[in-house]
């Protein structure tokens, strides 16, 4: 009797085993920390002091690395999160000026989520579809400029009609840059990926002419002037904390996102389109539209991203305004297996270690490059799981997971 | 006299599943011994772990007597076992010496091929078992059939002395697999031996020494094709009792539903696919097409249903002009379509069942409301459906890919028969399909016929045209070369207007049949 239950037990647990190994959540998390692991070691490998250490003896060498890694990644993470006793601590005395500098490693993480997650939603809604859009850093760059110019333009409006009508005219300007590979695509059958970037190098372009020609600020050279006051968006504080409604309008998108793929017959079309086109056609779906329209939306979306980022934080454009974030989107929508509220997760890792690395590059002295080799290696283990499975003996998957990233590519439909 | 191959006890385990449960089974020297099952019936997984491709979790394997290890197909060629798969690996831009060649490859000094000497051994074997093969022509050129010889080709050259072939006649016409059974015969008269997977009764009774029939992981019977009765046969394949006879009352025709004129369809590389081709289809009976595979048939239903455009001609439906109107209008006429390849056109594989039974009325009511989806109907729906048509699935919500192919087939079935349809276009509706499910479609296609559907059947076998058709309309290179009288037609004449000779038909002579006995 004892004996049985027991085997009934064993048996429950490795059903368990066997689900955990299989599942995809499980390849992430690996690959977090996998990922984590491997830049430590990286960041101990490219600093003096450690090979001085080991000079010295292994064990010191050893202890040393360790506390460096330690060193490097509290670090991270206090400018990331912040120091959860000061948190604590301002809380109790109530203090806002305390509570301000205590929060505000976590806030500032916060606005710089903000244009991942929005992107980041844009890339996954392409990938949906099955068009892969690596032009949300273009896209994102013509809602900055478009939504700026729009800014510094009208003046004496109300906020109320400012700040939406500069967010709009981003919108639109992302929507162009997404229409016109997604209409290419439908009607020629031209590789969206070959576009896209093409469309982003428009995109750059067009956006240095601007700043420096037609937008330039007459009293600074390469720079544009400042928007007007009543198109910021809303802050939730006082300075110097930068949060702003930009977060908020990015889980919203995020919601809606999922709303619209998961419960409308949109997002029903969508979903199948980039799953097989064939049968969507088959079903009597306009794919071709579909197409254009995810291309459209996806362009948009990244057009906000670009727009609230102008109207929240940068308000005004200068020349040589990298922000890499429609690229790192890519790979925030990959990380979440492109489900909309997912996303919110994935960028936070981002925004989170983009914000952190900050903090850890004047605490340490580390590079900021760094977590983008940190990022690399994450991404490298989720693009290649079977690496992952071996070095955690992890069981193969049931079947295959949906590779919408594939289907439907540079296929006329 | 001791068996070439032995498998004693073999059992493998998946989660939740026995695909192999204690199987036992012997191969002589020189016999075909044929696997019979259904689909999911574990022949398959018998096979790979033959082949090394899974390890069993109980039981071994004897060659010669001698209790071998397989791990890996390594292992298995070494063994001397080989394997067709029924999806070849080959590469289509390399020629048949160097695929054959590929992992074994001759070398003369410093590491350069020596292609001749293996384009020589091509030629030998090709030559011994009268294959036919010309060592220099590039895989892609060359028809499905020739492909599979290739692979035949390519196991002799690893000096196989078992040859596996799983399902082997799937992806062949009637011809190449008559041919194939020439080859499997001229193989085992040099010695080899041959286990042949199907899960189609008439090859077993044509070709094979020896027959094993499994069901759910278990042998579950042996004959000889001498004195096994097909129908038997079935029913332990199936676990019940099958009916192989379709009984059919004369059809009573009503009213033209469909009707095409001088239909011309052009592909993307210009060529004629469809031409000038006119019938009609009445309700309350089916027109067969007939036809080998690759002889416009693919075209035509493409062009019917919206999903290719016509050149020429006109089609009407029920009255209306449906000629190159898109895919969603002729549905909405109350069409349905069962497409040829059900994988790529009629579902999507990795949403769930309830989804794929929706695939096209997902936005009408009450599947949605505005463009809500209302997930309760649809899932109610599906649940009605999956009781109805007897679709074996875990539940409503696991993804179609799942699913066996007969049961993905139902899905597509159920979808298009729970709609009020008037006509129905069904391409190659059993294609692939087990004894089973083939009995429960045609039984299904009947039941329409009889309620007043018009059905367009368009089918390669010969034998489901025949038994199931009112008329039958033979198609020979994009045109339709004969109309006949399903009832009184022989399949010798068919099978002479398939091939394009003008055959003439007396009607007079013979009388009409009405129960048709098929063996798949």
């Amino acid at each position: 009797m004892e004996e049985k239950k027991d085997s009934g037990k064993k048996n429950f647990l490795k059903i368990f085993y066997e689900e955990i190994s299989r599942s995809s959540v499980t390849i992430i998390i690996l690959a977090i920390v996998t990922g984590l692991i491997l830049g430590g070691i990286l960041a101990a490998a490219t600093t003096k002091e450690i090979y001085e250490a080991f000079d010295e003896s292994f064990k010191t060498g050893i202890t040393e690395s360790l506390k460096f890694i330690w060193k490097t990644y509290s670090s991270l993470f206090l400018g990331s999160f912040g120091n959860p006793k000061k948190m604590i601590a301002s809380l109790s005395s109530g203090e806002s000026a305390e509570m301000r500098k205590a929060f505000k490693p976590f806030l500032e993480s916060l606005v710089v989520t903000t244009p991942y997650l929005i992107t980041g939603v844009a890339i996954a809604l392409g990938f949906q579809a099955g068009v892969l859009n690596m032009g949300g850093e273009g896209q994102l760059y013509m809602g900055s400029i478009i939504a700026g110019w729009a800014g510094w333009t009208f003046k004496g409006l109300s906020p109320i009609i400012h700040v939406p009508l500069a967010l709009m005219v981003g919108v639109l300007a992302g929507a162009l840059w997404g229409l016109i590979p997604g209409w290419l695509k439908a009607k020629t059958g031209s590789h969206e990926v070959i576009t896209t970037i093409m469309m982003n190098y428009i995109a750059f372009s067009l956006s240095q002419y601007l700043i420096t020609g037609p937008f330039v600020d007459p009293n600074e050279a390469f720079k544009t002037p400042f928007i007007e006051e009543s198109a910021h968006l809303f802050r939730f504080f006082e300075d110097p904390l930068r949060l702003h409604i930009g977060f908020i309008i990015a889980i919203l998108v995020a919601v809606i996102a999922w709303y619209v793929l998961y419960k409308t017959t949109w997002g029903f079309e969508l979903r199948n389109v980039g799953l097989n086109p064939h049968a969507s056609k088959y079903a009597g779906i306009n794919s071709a539209l579909v197409t254009i329209l995810a291309m459209t939306v996806s362009g948009a979306l990244a057009g906000l991203a670009g727009a609230v980022e102008m109207l929240g934080v940068n308000f005004r454009a200068v020349q040589s305004l990298t922000t890499g974030y429609g690229w790192d989107a890519i790979a925030i929508a990959l990380l979440a297996k492109n489900h909309p509220l997912v996303v919110i997760i994935t960028s936070m890792l981002f925004g989170f270690m983009r914000q952190g690395s900050r903090v850890m590059q004047i605490n340490t002295g580390i590079p900021i490059d760094i977590i983008s080799i940190l990022q690399a290696f994450i991404l490298f283990f989720i693009a290649a799981p079977s690496i992952i499975r071996t070095i955690y003996r992890l069981k193969e998957p049931k079947q295959t997971e949906p590779s919408s990233l594939i289907s439907g590519s540079g296929e006329k439909i | 006299m001791e068996p070439i191959l032995e498998l004693r006890g073999i059992t493998k385990r998946f989660p939740g599943v026995l695909a192999n449960d204690h199987i036992d089974l012997q191969l002589h020297k020189g016999e075909i011994l044929a696997l019979l099952g259904e689909n999911g019936a574990g022949k398959t997984t018998l096979m790979n772990i033959l082949y090394g491709l899974y390890s069993p979790d109980e039981g071994e394997i004897l060659i010669n007597g001698k209790k071998i290890d397989i791990q890996n197909p390594t292992d298995a060629i070494h063994a001397g076992i080989g394997m067709v798969h029924q999806h070849f690996m080959l590469i289509p831009v390399f020629n048949v010496t160097e695929n054959v060649m590929l992992g074994n490859e001759y070398t003369k000094t410093g590491g350069f091929l020596d292609k001749p000497k293996a384009a020589k051994q091509v030629l030998d074997i090709s030559d011994q078992y009268n294959l036919h093969i010309d060592p220099n022509a590039i895989i892609e050129d060359l028809p499905i059939g020739l492909q599979q010889r290739v692979e035949i080709i390519k196991i002799l050259f690893h000096e196989a002395e078992i040859l596996i072939m799983d399902e082997p006649s799937a992806v062949l016409t009637p011809q190449e697999v008559e041919e194939l059974f020439k080859i499997m015969h001229s193989l085992i008269d040099k010695g080899k031996s041959i286990i042949f997977i199907t899960h189609k009764l008439r090859e077993v009774m044509e070709c094979a020494d020896r027959i094993v029939v499994i069901r759910a992981g278990k042998v579950v019977g042996e004959a000889t094709p001498e004195k096994a009765d097909p129908e038997k046969l079935a029913a332990m394949m199936v676990g019940r009792p099958v009916e192989l006879k379709v009984e059919k009352e004369l059809a009573k025709p009503d009213g033209t539903v469909l009707e095409v004129e001088n239909l011309t369809v052009v592909n993307k590389n210009k060529i004629i696919e469809v031409d000038d081709i006119s019938f009609k289809v009445s309700a309350g009976e089916i027109l067969g097409i007939a036809g080998v595979q690759g002889n416009g048939q693919t075209e035509l239903v493409r062009c019917l249903t919206g999903l290719m455009k016509a050149q020429l001609g006109k089609i009407t439906i029920l009255g209306t002009e449906t000629t190159n109107r898109d895919p969603r209008t002729i549905t909405e006429l109350g069409v349905a379509h069962i497409p040829e390849n059900r994988q790529k056109d009629g579902l999507v594989l990795k949403i769930p069942v309830q989804d794929n039974l929706v695939l096209n009325t997902y936005y009408q009511e009450p599947f949605a409301k505005g463009i809500i989806l209302q997930p309760e109907k649809i899932h109610q729906n599906a649940e009605k459906l999956i009781k109805n048509f007897d679709i074996r699935t875990p539940s409503s919500m696991v993804p179609v890919s799942g699913l066996s192919g007969g049961n993905q087939q139902k899905v597509i079935v159920a979808r298009e028969f729970s709609r009020p349809i008037k006509l129905l276009i069904a391409s190659q509706p059993t294609r692939g399909l087990d004894v089973g499910s083939i009995e429960y479609i045609h039984r299904r296609l009947i039941e329409k016929r009889d309620g007043g559907c018009a059905i367009l059947l368009v089918s390669t076998e010969l034998d489901e045209v025949m038994q199931l058709s009112d008329q039958i309309a033979v198609m020979y290179r994009g045109k339709i070369i004969a109309i006949v009288d399903a009832e009184i037609v022989t399949k010798e004449e068919l099978g002479l207007l398939m091939a394009g000779i003008e055959t003439e038909i007396d009607t007079e002579r013979r009388k009409p049949r009405r129960v048709h006995e098929i063996v798949t």
